[in-house]
């Protein structure tokens, strides 16, 4: 199948992901977890989630919730294309004079909902997904989880809770880059067969290539899978999918590059030679 | 009489805003799911999730009101509350059952006895913490109408004294003057305190009563014109010593630079021994009669 459908969303995350890496010095930020997670982001904010700059305020909207949080840069880069607030605001990251900063919150316009704690916004995605219910509201809410962050027993219980209650308005998205902040999940706390367990809390889940937006729009155009049933769609990543030279690699998660490095991976990026880090990788975990 | 379920239910018929909700708690509102239908919401044995679905329930213009045991609702979900609810500075209120004494022979799983110290510890966090049932049901639509988060340490029993001030947050009642000692209290132990005040009185010692009633926003004009007035402070609670009234207390006259005296009947360092209310108190030194004897030594001392 030709990509020539998608062209405009290949072209966005590119952008995103310029965005990322921009974001990634005087400071630095989560690079590895917010390049895994760009296309979803993207897809989700361009093809699936009814909700816009001027519908901000709109409680019919759709909302997504970042409950990992430190993927962010991906968020913020997203929320600046579309419009949200100027791409010009991306500047003052990590500036003490805006909130720019290493986590989601809502002074930054188009975030719904501060995260950082994993664990978080599942119920909190459940609690707005059941208020729409109350009103009989078409919002539905999608809540973006790390695959480590499935660790906390919080994410399962909210999901318990969340079937009980028929939430079938509540769909969470696993960026399943099958990394953690040091470790491979599966061997630390192996997190398989996945699917089978969100099934087994209730869920109707389904896998799927989390940068193929053909995948992408097979699943998120068929919601809910069930009536009566929360979703989840298991999104198959890379850590730091877009730039070779670190993709896969777990000691790039959180990265402060030099300007230099910056311009290296921005050349990689566009399909230039593969970059040659120096710099140190923090670790903030 | 109304009861605490009564009056509940008549604040959210009046406003739709208001959503019932409990992890599994029911005893003091089991009469609400059958007349709140969809608006009463039982989330099971899942007090973090109870506190995130709050928070995700208030951001769309809600007002819910959450129930649990104090102990599990503080602490199990702390940081649920803490993070979803405190930094967002959302209108969750939380509803904590049997605190303190009240878990009577649970054991020390179920003692709530740091419960104020937790939730001083979250930011615009408002404490209430009525005596009895009449004032837990004068709090009530005050809490609901705050668009602050808010403690509620549920206190449901039979009167504990005749009441004199109507309830305001932040505004403490003085139940009776006295130039000699002041009795400092809030919840429960206000009817403890009462026959306390009664005993020293009789014994010649001019008792003035103050029951607090909020813990934040705190009355500290009540307690700096007893500093003033009254030779002795005593801070009583069915609290841990750290974080709770005495605290408060201490806070307070440091910060008018107020030098008095301060004897705190709180529990010190440890967990109160299980058994049935009344013999708890007499253990631990808790009933009218023993606060008095333990005021009097402090005086002779």
């Amino acid at each position: 199948m030709s990509a020539a459908p998608y062209e405009d969303l290949t072209a966005l995350a590119l952008r995103v992901r310029e965005h990322v890496v921009r974001l990634a010095t005087g400071g630095g930020c989560f690079l590895g977890a917010s390049l895994s997670c760009a296309d979803l982001i993207v897809h989700l904010y361009s093809r699936v989630l009814r909700v816009s700059p001027a519908t901000l305020r709109d409680p019919d909207r759709d909302v997504l919730l970042l409950s990992k949080g430190h993927d962010v840069p991906a968020l913020y880069g997203t929320l600046a294309e579309l419009g949200f607030f100027p791409r010009e605001r991306l500047a003052r990251h990590l500036k003490t004079t805006d909130s720019i900063y290493w986590h989601p919150n809502r002074a930054v316009p188009g975030v719904e909902f501060h995260s950082g704690s994993l664990g978080h916004c599942l119920a909190v995605g459940a609690g707005i997904a059941l208020e729409a219910k109350l009103r009989s509201s078409p919002a539905r809410v999608f809540v973006v989880l790390g695959d480590g962050e499935l660790d906390e027993g919080s994410v399962w219980e909210s999901l318990l809770v969340a079937s009980a209650k028929g939430l079938d308005n509540l769909v969470a998205v696993v960026d399943r880059n099958e990394l953690q902040a040091n470790m491979r999940t599966e061997e630390l706390v192996p997190l398989e067969p996945l699917e089978a367990k969100f099934t087994a809390f209730g869920a109707s889940a389904c896998t799927v290539d989390g940068h193929d937006f053909a995948h992408l729009e097979r699943a998120f155009s068929s919601l809910p899978f069930n009536r009566g049933r929360p979703t989840a769609v298991i999104a198959r990543t890379v850590r730091n999918k877009g730039l070779p030279s670190i993709e896969g690699r777990a000691d790039r998660w959180f990265v402060d590059l030099t300007e230099a490095e910056v311009q290296m991976l921005l050349r990689e990026l566009h399909g230039g030679e593969q970059a040659s880090l120096t710099s140190a990788t923090k670790m903030v975990r | 009489m109304a009861s605490y379920e009564d009056i509940l239910l008549a604040i959210a018929e009046r406003d739709p805003r208001v959503v019932v909700v409990t992890a599994e708690n029911r005893a003091a509102i089991r009469g609400l799911p059958a007349r709140l239908g969809d608006r009463f919401v039982d989330v099971g044995i899942c007090e973090q999730t109870m506190i995130g679905m709050a928070a995700g329930l208030a951001l769309r213009g809600r007002i819910p009101v959450c129930h649990a045991l104090a102990t599990f609702l503080t602490m199990r979900a702390f940081e649920f509350i803490r993070t979803d609810v405190g930094i967002a500075r959302l209108p969750v209120k939380l509803v904590g059952g049997v605190p303190g004494f009240l878990s009577e022979a649970n054991g020390p799983t179920h003692q709530a006895i740091e419960d104020i110290a937790l939730m001083r510890a979250i930011p615009n966090m408002q404490i209430v913490c009525p005596s009895d049932e009449a004032e837990l049901l004068a709090a009530l639509p005050a809490v609901i109408a705050s668009e602050e988060p808010c403690y509620v340490r549920f206190v449901a029993s039979r009167p504990a004294v005749e009441h004199v001030v109507p309830f305001a947050l932040g505004r403490a009642e003085v139940l009776a003057e006295g130039s000699d000692v002041t009795l400092l209290t809030y919840g429960f132990l206000l009817r403890e305190a009462e026959t306390a005040r009664r005993r020293l009185e009789e014994s010649g010692v001019r008792t003035r009563l103050v029951n607090l009633r909020t813990l934040r926003p705190f009355d500290a004009s009540a307690v700096l014109r007893a500093a003033a007035e009254t030779k002795l402070l005593v801070t009583l609670e069915d609290h841990l010593l750290a974080g709770g009234l005495y605290s408060i207390v201490c806070e307070s006259l440091v910060a008018s630079g107020v030098r008095a005296p301060v004897l705190p009947l709180a529990l010190d360092q440890r967990w109160f021994q299980p058994g049935r209310l009344d013999d708890v108190l007499r253990f631990e030194g808790f009933d009218g009669a023993s606060i008095a004897s333990r005021v009097l030594r402090a005086l002779r001392s």
